[in-house]
Formats: structure tokens, C-alpha cells, sequence
């Protein structure tokens, strides 16, 4: 909690040169705090830890059991999780996992078939929608902009729904160019701009009600690897800022790259939870030894040969996955009985976490 | 601001901006086609078809007859169109409805903000024609010869408004644009030949006890009226009518697209 805000509050926070005086940080802007007067000289306050409760003000969203349905299948069944405020959380999952539709509850946009969700400690029933919605900033997976209006106009258009106006209209609207790097193409209808420079459109759209949460679904699916490593350097700045980024992906490097923390999804299902390296740490052996083989009869030989020596195997198409502690062994092994021209060892990712918890590959 | 329904205004302005900031793009284009029509019809039928009925129609010269009710249907396209075809595709091809449901807005809002702009566009059509047929008068061809025409941007309005949530109303429950050409040729079109604009009701059996359940015909009856000072009871009953139908679709309207984009 800031000075500024305890002196708001009616508190004086003294001297910062004072040996007692302590500035809490904390990520993202934890406010569960009670603050009390102690009563001893010189002042001096207690603050104490609100419980986690469900109206916890320090989490973002909380789902539990959240439910979806369409028809008699349930695209998103029974999700439990927790986002925290400041958190660059992820949802990773191949197609139909549920993920949009997630998002697509999350921001109000899909109702809720079964279970509880909070937003920013709103309850999401059609009664605060708005509220939410005032909160959040979002950024689809299809493009939806008006292809004939430029950048500018379109956030002229879409201020309007904030409250912008005039200075602050004018203003927020130069720093969200900047921020997106749009100013050159700021006069260029959207037909005209590539699909990176469409998704930052959408992004600086999702960022004009200056909202506590932006809720990104795959926004890098598309684009060149220099645009995702582009849009990624965005995502990383606004997370530093203190937004609350929830994201899709189908990309492992990306969910390494930027999550905190993510969860796993597959057909409507969370199937595992944590941060990137724990899941890989949790979930598979460290060392993987991935082999080329298209003959079912060679891919049999090999099964055999490894036997207890491979703590996990995966068998994808015409690839072999042999999982260990110790790579190198997994590799002498395999030239006890062939050579390893179609072999390669590397450290376990979450792809191979996906593989092991869902059977099956990503996308 | 809210109105009831919980519509909020100033959401409903953003969208009616983004249809006057897309429309500043193109107003020429589409300016020119609201000006002929109306007139190419008063002229090719008030001058040329009026020329054989000099003896005109319930007391009145042919033109003078038949210019309101022309421009109650110019009113009446102006507002069709905006709610049909320009918002089937704003709402499905450029999913335009998903990204202001992502911001505050609700779909009330939506749809309240489309509305203002059809009324708009509606009232482009009926006044410039209105502007038009007032020229024509003060040369002579008298056509609008009342005070009471004071009121018609009015009711220009209102008749804008009702139009323009039958449009949603339809727009709302159809999945494919090709539908559009049932509404065009099975029911503006009917309106527009049936509804006294040409010839009063009565031409045919029933006519009138039918035309009183459509809309067009009760647009006609109030331009006329007051485009000839001919004001009734019976004319102000036409102006309730569209009153109430508008209001109870301004209600229907926002359910039917929530229980299509809420799901
Ligand atoms: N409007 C809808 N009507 C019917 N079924 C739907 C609808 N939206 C989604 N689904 C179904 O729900 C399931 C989950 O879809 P969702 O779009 O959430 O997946 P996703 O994880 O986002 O996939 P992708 O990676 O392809 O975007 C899918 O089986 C999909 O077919
Ligand atoms: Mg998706």
C-alpha cells in the first residue's frame, strides 16, 4: 500500500529516513491489508493479511466448477482456478479445448451454465457485466475491426464507450499509439495493415478503458516469429506495469516464455496447473531423446531395445519420445543398437507434459 | 445516462459515432440515391401518370395527392435499409457487435445506438424530399399547403423509428443475408403499393380494416394530413399506433439479439 493511499485513509506514514518506516511491495497490488493504529509512539501501524477469501481483493478471477454447455457436450466442464492480480496467466490446449470459451465467459460475452465465476470481485451475472466489463480490456481470437476506418478512427469510435473525452481523449489515444507503435500507420485503413500490426490495433482497442485485466485469446496465432517476438515485448511491458494479462495459446514457448503461471486444458477440462518449470519438473523426466522412425516394425525394435531404461515414452505419427534422467544414456543406449543420425536429445518442454498428460499432441 | 430498458446513452452514442464517422466516408454515394428516387417517382408519376387524371384524386390534384405518401416511404426505405442489410453485416461480417460487447456496452445499447442513426438516415430521406416538394409549392405545384407541415420532421422521425425496429426486429431472427429479399419483395414492396401512397385503400375490398395492421399505411395517413393541414382523430390515432408498436419492439428488439449473441 502506497503512503499516498494510507494518507487518504487518514493515516500519516512519517518519515521514510525514519529506521521503523517500511514500504510494502507488493506484485500487482495486493490489497488485503487491515490497517490498524497500534497505538504506540512514535505511530506506527499493523497491517495484516486478509484471509484468501472468495471476495479476496487480491485475486483477479476465480472460477470454481465453471461450466459451459452447448447442446448435451460441455465445452467447458467443471474448471477450477485462480488469478491472481498482477499475474501473467496462461491457458494452453489444442483446438476445442475450451479455451474460447473460457475467455469468452471471463469476459462477459458467454453466460455461465454451472459453477461460480468472480471478476475482479464481481460475481459474473448479468447484473455486473458492465462493471466487468468497465475493468477489462480484451482482445479476441478472430479480427473484428472495422476494415475501412484507420487505427485512429478506430480508437476515436471506441474511447466513446470509456468515458474519454477531450485531453484525456487525445492523449490516451497518442500514448496507445506509441505503446503499439502505430504511429506510422496510424492513417492507413486496417484492410491495409498486416496481420501483426491488425492484432496491435486490437490490443491498443482493448487498452483504452485502462483496464486491471486484458484477456488475450492467441493473439500471436498467425503471425511471423518476428511479430509474436514483437507482440510478446508488448505483452512483458504491460505485465510490468501491473496488468493482470490472461492469455491462450497453443504455443509451449510462448506459455514458457511469458506465463507466471498457467493451466492445461483439454477437452473442457483443466488436466494440470503450475508455472512453466514446475509443470515440466511435476509431470515428465527432465531429458528427452526424440526419434525419426516411419517403419512400425523399427518403432517396435526400439520399444523393446529401451525397455525400463526410458521412464516415459510417447509414440507421435513417426516420432519416437524416450523420456530419462540423464540424456546421454538414453542416447548411448539407442547406439547399442543402431546409429542416431534421426536422433536428437533435449530437455523435456511442456509439449512433452501436454503428451503425457493428455496422450495426444497439441493442435 | 439510462433510459428504461436499461439503455445507456452514452454507450448508444458511441455506436451511432461509428456509423456518422463511416458514413462521412461515403455520404456523396450515398446521398444522390436517397435525393432521385422519391423524386424520379413524383415526377415519372405525379407529372406524367397526373397529366391523364386532371379531375385528381378525393378533391386534390394527382401530385399533391400522391407526394406524401412518397415521402413516408422514403422515410420508411432509409430506415430499412440501415437495420437490414448494413447492420446484418456489421453484426456478422465484420463482427463489429463482438467487439462493442467487449467493452461497456450492452447489446441494448447496441441496438438503441443503431436505431438513432436509421432515424438518421430516415430523416435524410424524408426531408430532403420534404425540402423538395416545399420548393415545388412556393412554384406553384401546390403540394404542401399547411402549417401542420411544421410537424412532418417529426414524424419523419417516429416513422424512421418504427421502421427501423421492424428492420432489427427481422434482422435479428434471420442467420443468412439472402433473406433480405423476402423482406424487400414480400413486404416493403406490398406496403409500399397497398398503403394509400397511389391510390387511396378502399380500392379494394377490405382494404381498409387490412391496411390499419400495417405500418406504411398509418405513415401515409399522418403525412398527408398534415402535409394538407387535414388534421383528424383519426390521423393522431395513426401517430399512437406507431408509437406503441415502437415502443413494444423497442423492448422485443434488445431480447431477441441478446438470446442471439448472449450464448
Ligand atoms: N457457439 C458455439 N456453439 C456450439 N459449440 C460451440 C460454440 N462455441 C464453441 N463450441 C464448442 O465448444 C468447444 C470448445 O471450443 P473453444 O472455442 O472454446 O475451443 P478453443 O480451446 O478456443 O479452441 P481453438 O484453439 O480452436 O480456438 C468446441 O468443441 C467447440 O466446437
Ligand atoms: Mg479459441
Amino acid at each position: 500500500m502506497s503512503r499516498l493511499a494510507l494518507r487518504e485513509e487518514g493515516f500519516e506514514c512519517g518519515d521514510p529516513a525514519a529506521p521503523w518506516y517500511r514500504t510494502v511491495h507488493i506484485r500487482g497490488g495486493v490489497l488485503g491489508f487491515r490497517v490498524r493504529e497500534s497505538g504506540k509512539q512514535p505511530f506506527e501501524i499493523q497491517l495484516t493479511m486478509t484471509s484468501r477469501m472468495a471476495d479476496d481483493p487480491g485475486l483477479a478471477i476465480e472460477a470454481r466448477g465453471l461450466t459451459k454447455r452447448y447442446g448435451d457436450r460441455a465445452a467447458v466442464d467443471g474448471v477450477d482456478f485462480r488469478i491472481e492480480r498482477g499475474e501473467f496467466f496462461g491457458f494452453l490446449g489444442p483446438n476445442g479445448a475450451g479455451k474460447s470459451t473460457t475467455m469468452r465467459m471471463i469476459y462477459r460475452a458467454t453466460p455461465v451454465d454451472d459453477g461460480v465465476l468472480r471478476v475482479l470481485g464481481h460475481e459474473a451475472i448479468p447484473q455486473s457485466d458492465r462493471a466487468i466489463k468497465s475493468r477489462l480490456g480484451v482482445v479476441p481470437q478472430e479480427y473484428n475491426l472495422d476494415e475501412r476506418m484507420t487505427a485512429r478512427e478506430i480508437l476515436e469510435v471506441f474511447s466513446r464507450f470509456y468515458g474519454l473525452r477531450g485531453e484525456a481523449r487525445r492523449t490516451r489515444i497518442a500514448e496507445l499509439l506509441e505503446f503499439a507503435e502505430l504511429e506510422d500507420r496510424q492513417a492507413s485503413p486496417v484492410a491495409e495493415l498486416s496481420g501483426g500490426l491488425k492484432r496491435r490495433v486490437q490490443i491498443a482497442r482493448g487498452l483504452l478503458g485502462d483496464p486491471d485485466v486484458l484477456v488475450l485469446d492467441e493473439p500471436t496465432t498467425g503471425l511471423d516469429p518476428r511479430a509474436r517476438r514483437a507482440l510478446w515485448d508488448k505483452l512483458i511491458a504491460l505485465g510490468e506495469r501491473g496488468t493482470t494479462i490472461v492469455l491462450t495459446t497453443h504455443y509451449m514457448d510462448e506459455a514458457e516464455k511469458l506465463c507466471d503461471r498457467l493451466v492445461v486444458m483439454d477437452e473442457g477440462k483443466i488436466v494440470a496447473e503450475g508455472t512453466p518449470a514446475g509443470l515440466i519438473a511435476d509431470n515428465v523426466p527432465p531429458q528427452v531423446l526424440e526419434i525419426v522412425v516411419p517403419e512400425a516394425a523399427e518403432r517396435r525394435r526400439l520399444h523393446e531395445h529401451f525397455g525400463p531404461v526410458a521412464l516415459a515414452r510417447v509414440e507421435l505419427a513417426d516420432r519416437l519420445l524416450f523420456y530419462g534422467a540423464d540424456g546421454e544414456a538414453l542416447l548411448r543406449r539407442l547406439f547399442e543398437l543402431r546409429d542416431g543420425t534421426d536422433a536428437r536429445v533435449r530437455s523435456a518442454n511442456l509439449e512433452d507434459v501436454f503428451l503425457s498428460l493428455t496422450g495426444h499432441g497439441l493442435s | 445516462m439510462r433510459l428504461p430498458g436499461d439503455i445507456d446513452l452514452r454507450m448508444a452514442f458511441a455506436v451511432f459515432m461509428r456509423n456518422a464517422t463511416d458514413y462521412r466516408r461515403t455520404w456523396w454515394l450515398n446521398i444522390l440515391p436517397n435525393f432521385f428516387e422519391p423524386v424520379l417517382y413524383l415526377l415519372g408519376l405525379g407529372i406524367g401518370l397526373g397529366y391523364y387524371m386532371r379531375e385528381g384524386l378525393e378533391g386534390k390534384d394527382f401530385i399533391a395527392w400522391l407526394a406524401p405518401g412518397l415521402m413516408a416511404s422514403a422515410a420508411m426505405n432509409g430506415a430499412s435499409f440501415e437495420t437490414t442489410y448494413n447492420m446484418f453485416v456489421r453484426m456478422t461480417f465484420a463482427k463489429l457487435y463482438d467487439a462493442y460487447l467487449a467493452t461497456p456496452a450492452q447489446i441494448q445499447d447496441i441496438a438503441f445506438g443503431e436505431l438513432l442513426w436509421a432515424i438518421v438516415r430516415a430523416m435524410m430521406y424524408g426531408v430532403v424530399f420534404l425540402i423538395v416538394v416545399s420548393v415545388m409549392s412556393l412554384f406553384g405545384t401546390s403540394i404542401v399547403t399547411s402549417p401542420w407541415a411544421l410537424l412532418l420532421p417529426v414524424m419523419l422521425a417516429l416513422i424512421g423509428a418504427m421502421f427501423a425496429l421492424i428492420g432489427q426486429l427481422y434482422t435479428s431472427c434471420i442467420r443468412v443475408i439472402d433473406l433480405y429479399s423476402f423482406y424487400y419483395t414480400l413486404w416493403l414492396t406490398p406496403l409500399f403499393l397497398f398503403s394509400g401512397i397511389f391510390y387511396p385503400v378502399d380500392r379494394f375490398a377490405h382494404g381498409e380494416e387490412i391496411a390499419w395492421f400495417t405500418p406504411l399505411y398509418h405513415a401515409v395517413r399522418v403525412c398527408r394530413g398534415l402535409s394538407h393541414g387535414e388534421v383528424t382523430t383519426s390521423m393522431w390515432g395513426s401517430v399512437v399506433w406507431m408509437a406503441v408498436v415502437s415502443l413494444v419492439l423497442l423492448r422485443v428488439v434488445p431480447w431477441r439479439l441478446r438470446r442471439r449473441f448472449f450464448r
